[in-house]
């Protein structure tokens, strides 16, 4: 971008340091044996719910003309056995994480950008403003995540973007704790009061000299957010709340349920979506700590 | 609960001399709580009466429901009233304690609630206690430890366990223990419930320890892992510390050093999460007593969801979310006694 810009612009100048201290979180990312192994699992689950419908078809998914026999164990054709109507569990599993991830990323869009507003603005505006948003931001603390979301969950329609919506509206408050303590952090700076002394109105301080600042905070808080959402899109699926038309790691888990998997003992029914979501849960956590340690100089020392 | 730890509170400050400010903050804190109690039934409002739209329609979606009927329901329910005399009808409800009758069980919700109270609390509990012995315990060695094979070994196991859903783990212990993995095993736990019908005297209390096992376990599994990374990182934050090397100093053995000394100083945070955790424990339970069968407020809950019944699910979030609310009240009111540092 900044390739059209004059070199010498102060523009030109602000992006070249940006992609120098991207290079630099990048150098310091490579050397978390950690976070190079939850990265390469985020990239191949990505890259297997792009590519799904060439891998899955909708034939492979049909509840009435299901391709082999019902409840086989694992073999050549069906490498993680069939379900009680005779699909491929693999199928399943990789036709599923496309929802899962879909509402796992969308639920921490929604979390982080509702989080990050509210951080930055309560901790700018440090009057009766930012103390009622935190007062707001503690209560929603304090209520028991699951309860909301799923009573959120059971009053509104059966869709996908419910779900999302019950996700994101109740995971937001620790985001915009942590964003208020790193406005505060960052306002108290020095280069604020300047922005301030040159006539630099509030939309100015909290748009170009907060946010970038509390964005690499936030990039690393989202990632944890993502494997908690999937966890919690999961578990939401499996009580039954979702979408019934569609596949996901929990509504899988609630059909191996509902067939009675559990009782007759059908394993392979049970460990592939569960492995999956751990798994995925398990690289964002991954990748998002080894961020948190790169980005945050306080852990590093400490580490 | 609340009041007793007030009273408590106030004179232990009085004997150290001014107690303004100590009763100040127990004001505070009471206020707060009653703010946030009122929210929350404020929300509980909004969100069942307000934003369904049609509540009856929604507890009687899927099913063959005449006009009458309907219509019936929405006079049983209040609902063919005014928005406005329906929020008074519901404050005056609250203010008796009286959550409104369940449509699926025909019965009052605060009774409900009453009687499956006991199998939570027990359940919760157990786990608890257990989790937090299991956490603090891991949590000392790892920190103890840090960056050697004890300290990876644990904080990734417990990492493993908290990434994997709840539910999902219960499953699959049902399946090993309780299903004998496919008849590879024995049958060692029920696959759910309380208790076996006809067992009873001092069997009926093995009986449902028997049952309790496996719920239990899932718990922990979950919830331990928490509490250990807490303690290990506030740990590692005393460990830092002057103190700790006076005392290696004056001689102490490092055992010692541990135990009298950097344990007891890092115990303050971890102990205020395990009474932050308490209420959102119980909350959390649902999925556990839905997977086990327990006859708890999670499985009334999960059953609630189904149909769904409105009264009850909304009595049981009043609940539930007021029972956070009063567990984190407790919190606030007894971390000043145990750390001096925090006292006002």
């Amino acid at each position: 971008m900044s390739a059209t810009t004059p070199a010498d612009s102060p523009r030109a100048l602000a992006w070249r340091r940006r992609r120098q201290a991207l290079v630099d979180v990048w150098r310091a990312y490579r050397t978390t044996p950690a976070g190079l192994v939850g990265l390469a699992g985020l990239v191949l689950f990505v890259l297997v719910a792009l590519t799904s419908p060439l891998l899955v078809t909708a034939d492979d998914l049909s509840v009435i003309r299901a391709p082999y026999e019902p409840y086989q164990p694992p073999a050549a054709a069906y490498p993680l056995g069939t379900d009680n109507f005779g699909r491929s569990l693999l199928d399943l599993v990789i036709w599923g994480s496309r929802i899962s991830l879909t509402v796992g990323f969308l639920a921490t869009l929604v979390s982080v950008a509702l989080g990050s507003l509210v951080g930055i603005v309560a901790g700018h505006f440090r009057g009766w403003a930012g103390v009622v948003l935190m007062r707001v931001t503690d209560w929603f603390l304090v209520l028991p995540t699951l309860v909301l979301a799923v009573a959120l969950a059971a009053v509104l329609d059966r869709s996908t973007f419910t779900i999302v919506l019950a996700i994101g509206v109740t995971a937001w408050p620790t985001t915009a704790r942590l964003v208020r303590a790193q406005t505060l952090a960052v306002e108290a700076r020095p280069y604020i009061e300047r922005a301030r002394a040159l006539g630099g109105g509030h939309v100015h301080v909290m748009v170009r000299h907060v946010l970038p600042n509390v964005m690499p905070l936030v990039l690393a808080q989202t990632t944890l957010l993502v494997a908690s959402a999937i966890i919690a899109e999961s578990t939401l699926a499996f009580l039954g709340l979702g979408d019934p038309t569609t596949v996901s790691w929990g509504a899988i888990l609630q059909d191996a349920r509902r067939a009675g998997a559990v009782s007759s003992g059908v394993w392979w029914y049970l460990l592939p979506p569960g492995l999956a979501i751990a798994l995925v849960a398990m690289a964002f956590t991954l990748c998002g700590r080894a961020l948190e340690v790169v980005l945050n100089p306080r852990l590093r020392e400490r580490r | 609960m609340a009041q007793a730890t007030t009273e408590k509170a106030a004179p232990q400050r009085v004997k150290r001399g001014d107690p303004g400010p100590m009763l100040r903050l127990v004001a505070t804190r009471l206020a707060g709580a009653a703010v946030s109690l009122i929210a929350v039934m404020l929300t509980a409002f909004f969100l069942f009466r307000v934003l369904p739209g049609d509540p009856v329609r929604a507890m009687t979606q899927g099913r063959p429901v005449s006009v009458e009927q309907l219509a019936e329901l929405r006079r049983q329910y209040g609902l063919d009233k005014p928005l406005h005399q329906q929020f008074l009808d519901y404050c005056a409800g609250l203010a008796r304690f009286d959550l409104g009758t369940s449509y699926q069980y025909r019965l009052p919700v605060t009774e409900l609630i009453a009687d499956r109270l006991w199998p939570t609390l027990l359940l919760v509990g157990t786990g608890t206690l257990l989790a937090a012995a299991l956490g603090l315990w891991l949590g000392t060695r790892a920190a103890w430890r840090r960056g050697r094979v004890t300290d990876q070994v644990t904080t990734g196991i417990a990492l493993t366990l908290w990434s994997v859903p709840t539910f999902w783990l219960g499953l699959v212990l049902i399946v090993v223990f309780a299903g004998g993995a496919g008849g590879v095993l024995p049958q060692l736990f029920p696959t759910g419930g309380m208790s076996t019908p006809g067992v009873t005297g001092t069997a009926a209390i093995l009986d449902t320890a028997h049952h309790l096992v496996l719920p239990v376990t899932t718990m922990v599994a979950v919830l331990y892992a928490q509490y250990l990374m807490v303690m290990r990182s506030s740990l590692l934050d005393e460990m830092g510390s002057d103190y700790l090397m006076t005392a290696r100093a004056k001689g102490l053995r490092d055992a010692l050093v541990l135990r009298r000394h950097a344990v007891p100083n890092a115990l303050l945070p971890t102990v205020t999460l395990i009474f932050l955790n308490l209420g959102q424990v119980v909350a959390g339970a649902i999925l556990v007593e839905a997977v086990f069968s327990w006859p708890g407020l999670g499985q009334l809950f999960y059953q609630g969801l189904r149909l769904p019944d409105l009264p009850l699910v909304q009595g049981m979030f009043i609940f539930f979310s007021a029972s956070v609310i009063l567990m984190n009240l407790l919190a606030d009111l007894v971390y000043p006694l145990l750390d001096p540092r925090v006292r006002p």
